[in-house]
């Protein structure tokens, strides 16, 4: 149940680089990287939007980290909280709609310098790109998602989303919602996922502990971090916002076992306000790591062979 | 040509020279009618012969008839041939089936096993157009030489060696390749197969002349066979693709099949997708971190990468996605020929998303054409769409065997820092991203993206920006048909007809022109590679032509036109234009192009 013993420094983030010869993994710059440095833009997001907080806390957690400013890559879907990559001063690359995760996943299988992180909303994760979810997990890419949930459609202002609960009134629903709410956690650890947390964007230092040990997880890892939209669901969260008389419960790792999947399971089961910190964590080989292995197994057997006289060799068979 | 080849049997010497041949192979699918093509077709481009297949398979898992052509000819071989010269019937359905493709004095070589044993030995033969039949017990005496049931394999290593006797094909290289093929799974596999073999070798057939090939002429370097499939893979890898992720789907499968299994050696990696939208969204993934990405897919499955193709365009990133079309609309005749995704290919998805679409027009032109997709993905940092087709994919031709060292593409990753004054989306020039890892020495780092952006890639929905980046990405389009040659026409350079055509339709169209030429009428041939754009030069080309028919593998529309006939209307408002459509899943034979063209010679349709 450790987590530092996963810990992944930039220094020995994965081994061997595939060809074509991808730069080995940059040990930490010189130059500091600041949050200064790391801002971009400013936000476009409504004032008081909990995204503001995502977003500094994410700023924090790099500054601590200290990885090469040119191997952060933030990468989006479709959203309000999709317009991450435009408010961050990295590489990045808004995407469509949904499909973020499996872009991601390229970036991250042809190039292992670098530090992969997936922003997005309910509607881009676990709805229109629900089923990459699932499949991202279960191949255990080296990534980091963070999923700020707001239970609503807020860019298309105010649509009923896979996590809003029953009885929400929408746009789409103006007598209530009346399908069943996404369980984010249970969906998470259902399709294999090595890291799974839940966080609120008002509770920041519970948000940088659960970014940090995110980021640090070898895997496929995931927050889901609760983030008010203060135009189209402004109440949502209360019943865990202290300041608003709700209750902020957090899981006491004393008491539970992140590499216990049961115990994950059962904890998941209330959905809101529902316990807050890491449900589930545990080192499998990430997708990564099984393909670098394949090509060096495939290496190690071809005798110095290039991959020209393979392609040569190959069509002399077809003579 | 074939049908003059081989006369009715029997009527003079006991052996001639024959030029080329076509033999059709029908049995079912589970009977190894393909391997025998697959070892006919190898063993003609090692003897300096040409050689074209074609093969249906039904749409099933197992089971259904199939067939298998063989033309294997001295000469130019440019189609599978329209009918065949010898057939050979596995079964009553083989031979009811498939008779009538058999030309007038042909043989047909049948199983005659007794039906005691064989339930569907061949009876009721139609004695008539002169067609020679010649019964011969494939099924019981396999059964005798190798032992078993007759439900056993074998019967087409017998049939192997009968054709091997009676066509007097080089025994030793033909075992040679048979050696190798079964050598790979076991001793007893090969040790059977060889006996059925050298049964089928050793049978005396009666009353058949034994033929000859002439000796084709030997040309300089190696000459080898493969299909289209196999081509577009080893183009890929000598492009530098090394990254890219598919999902299954006929006739596109053994494509991505191949590299997953080849890329490791190369030091890459593909991955099979949960689904199409993943799959092109990884492969964009790989190209946004600097690498030139593949994926592709048939028919249903492109249409569901089109959003994701219309934000390459926008986004401005390297892509090469193939699309081996098959019949459609929606899942259509998944295991048949068809050329009805032009115009996806080119217009699909949503706004004005320039796309450069290539075909291949034969198995040869397949690794050239992947070279080339790739050089212009680079080049114009756009999608590059390569259209094969069911055919294609799978008939096995022969050819000169690439020059590895001439054409590979050493793939690269560019991380040279950027000055401050780096702009991603440049108006003036071509966009070249800077791939993440790359040092962003005036600290501002960019964003690639699908919204409507200015050269810094900020978000604009500003009028006059949009106006501008369309035009920019509309202006590769005219870059690159200014840089691409319009292609050589074959035949008559002015006069009657102008048949036009693109991808796997080269070798019956151009038969046909050789047909209509030899009738009398002057007669060219346009092979399309670069469909859009089209290469600049081509205006004049058309002007000297009375008639300009343009042939195709797809439906004559609401208007009376194909695909490729509707956008050259379109693109040289010439009235000229006809076309000659089919849409049966079949591959064009030379007749039906022939008379096509006659008929709107002669004033008609």
């Amino acid at each position: 149940m450790s987590t530092e013993s996963n810990v992944l420094t930039a220094a020995s983030a994965d081994a061997a680089a595939p060809a074509p010869a991808a730069p080995a993994p940059a040990a930490p710059v010189a130059d500091k990287l600041t949050k200064k440095a790391l801002t971009a833009d400013h936000p476009t997001w409504c004032p008081g939007c909990g995204d503001f907080a995502v977003l500094n806390i994410f700023y924090r957690v790099l500054e601590k980290l200290q990885y090469p400013h040119e191997n952060i890559v933030c990468v989006a879907g479709i959203g309000c909280s999709s317009r991450f990559p435009y408010f961050m001063n990295t590489h990045g690359i808004h995407f469509i709609h949904g499909r973020a995760l499996p872009l991601a996943t390229g970036v991250s299988l042809s190039r292992p310098d670098l530090h992969v992180f997936v922003f997005g909303g309910d509607g881009d994760g676990f709805s229109i790109g629900g089923n990459h979810l699932n499949h991202a997990a279960r191949k255990n890419v080296k990534l980091t998602y963070i999923i700020m949930d707001n239970f609503v459609y807020g860019l298309t202002k105010k649509q009923t989303s896979p996590t809003s609960p029953i009885g929400f009134k929408s746009k789409t629903d103006p007598t209530g919602a009346i399908d069943r709410p996404i369980n984010p956690m249970r969906q998470l650890l259902a399709s294999g996922a090595t890291f799974i947390a839940r966080t609120h964007a008002a509770q920041v230092k519970h948000m940088e502990a659960m970014f940090e040990r995110a980021i640090k997880h070898d895997g496929f890892s995931v927050v889901e971090c609760l983030s008010e939209c203060v135009m189209f669901y402004a109440s949502a969260f209360d019943d865990s916002t202290p300041r608003k008389g709700g209750v902020f419960e957090t899981i006491d790792e004393a008491q539970h076992d992140v590499t216990d999947e049961t115990a994950a399971f059962k904890m998941a089961e209330n959905l809101t306000p529902g316990k807050f910190g890491v449900y589930y964590q545990v080192n499998r080989p990430t997708k990564n790591a099984l393909e670098q292995k394949w090509i060096d197994d495939t290496q190690s057997k071809m005798n110095g062979m290039t991959p020209k006289d393979v392609l040569k060799k190959r069509l002399e068979t077809m003579r | 040509m074939s049908s003059t080849t081989i006369e009715s049997a029997g009527s003079s010497t006991p052996s001639r020279t024959l030029r080329n041949a076509v033999i059709r192979f029908a049995g079912n699918s589970q009977d190894g009618i393909q391997s025998i093509g697959g070892f006919l077709a190898r063993l003609a481009g090692r003897t300096a012969q040409e050689v074209m297949t074609y093969m249906t398979i039904p749409s099933t898992i197992s089971g259904g008839p199939s067939i298998f052509q063989v033309h294997i000819g001295s000469g130019q071989v440019l189609t599978s041939g329209d009918e065949a010269d010898v057939l050979v019937a596995f079964y009553q359905h083989s031979y009811d089936g498939h008779i009538s493709s058999l030309r007038d004095g042909g043989i047909c070589l049948y199983d005659s096993t007794p039906t005691s044993m064989e339930r569907d030995a061949v009876v009721n033969l139609k004695h008539e157009r002169g067609i020679k039949h010649i019964g011969i017990p494939f099924t019981s005496a396999t059964v005798e030489a190798v032992g078993g049931s007759p439900r056993d394999r074998g019967k087409n290593m017998f049939v192997m060696g009968l054709i091997c006797a009676v066509f007097n094909l080089d025994r030793e290289k033909l075992v040679g390749i048979i050696a190798r093929q079964f050598g790979k799974k076991d001793e007893q596999v090969l040790r059977n197969a060889m006996l059925a073999f050298d049964a089928g070798y050793a049978y005396q057939v009666g009353d058949l002349d034994k033929f000859f090939f002439e000796h084709g002429e030997a040309e300089a370097g190696h000459r080898i066979s493969t299909d289209g499939n196999q081509m577009l893979t080893l183009g890929l890898l000598a492009a530098g693709v090394r990254y890219g992720a598919a999902y299954p789907i006929t006739p596109w499968s053994t494509i991505m099949e191949t590299l997953r299994t080849e890329l490791p050696k190369y030091g890459g990696i593909y991955v099979q997708a949960e689904d199409e939208l993943a799959a092109v969204s990884l492969t964009i993934g790989a190209a946004f971190a600097g690498h030139l990405a593949v994926t592709g897919s048939s028919g249903p499955g492109l249409s569901l990468k089109m959003e994701a193709l219309s934000y390459a365009s926008m986004a401005e990133l390297p892509l090469i996605v193939i699309n081996v079309q098959r019949g459609g609309p929606s899942t259509g005749l998944p295991t048949s020929v068809e050329q009805s995704d032009l115009m996806q290919a080119i217009y699909g998805s949503h706004g004005d998303c320039p796309r450069i679409v290539l075909a291949p027009q034969d198995v040869e032109d397949c690794f050239y054409i992947a070279l080339e997709a790739g050089k212009l993905a680079r080049k114009y940092s756009c999608p590059v769409i390569i259209l094969s087709d069911q055919a294609l994919s799978s008939r096995i031709e022969a050819f000169h065997e690439p020059d590895v060292d001439m054409h590979w593409v050493e793939p690269g990753l560019n991380l040279t820092p950027k000055d401050a004054d780096f702009k991603p989306y440049p108006l003036e020039r071509n966009t070249h991203h800077a791939a993440p890892g790359t040092k962003m020495l005036g600290g501002k780092y960019p964003v690639v993206t699908g919204l409507e952006h200015d050269e810094w890639g900020h978000p604009s929905g500003s009028p006059k920006m949009h106006s501008a980046m369309t035009n920019k990405r509309r202006r590769k389009l005219l870059d690159a048909a200014a840089e691409i040659h319009a292609p050589k026409v074959h035949g008559d350079q002015e006069g009657d007809v102008l048949l036009v055509g693109w991808g796997s339709t080269y070798g019956p169209i151009r038969e046909s022109t050789d047909r209509l030429r030899a009738e009398g009428y002057k007669a060219g041939h346009l092979h399309l590679r670069h469909i859009h754009p089209l290469p600049d030069g081509i205006q004049p080309v058309l002007n000297h032509y009375k008639h300009i028919i343009v042939v195709e593998m797809n439906d004559y529309g609401a208007y009376g036109y194909g695909q490729l006939a509707m956008l050259l209307r379109a693109r040289f408002c010439n009235p000229a234009i006809r076309s000659v459509c089919k849409t049966d899943g079949l591959a064009f034979r030379i007749k039906d192009i022939v008379t096509g063209v006659e008929k709107h010679l002669a004033g008609g349709a």
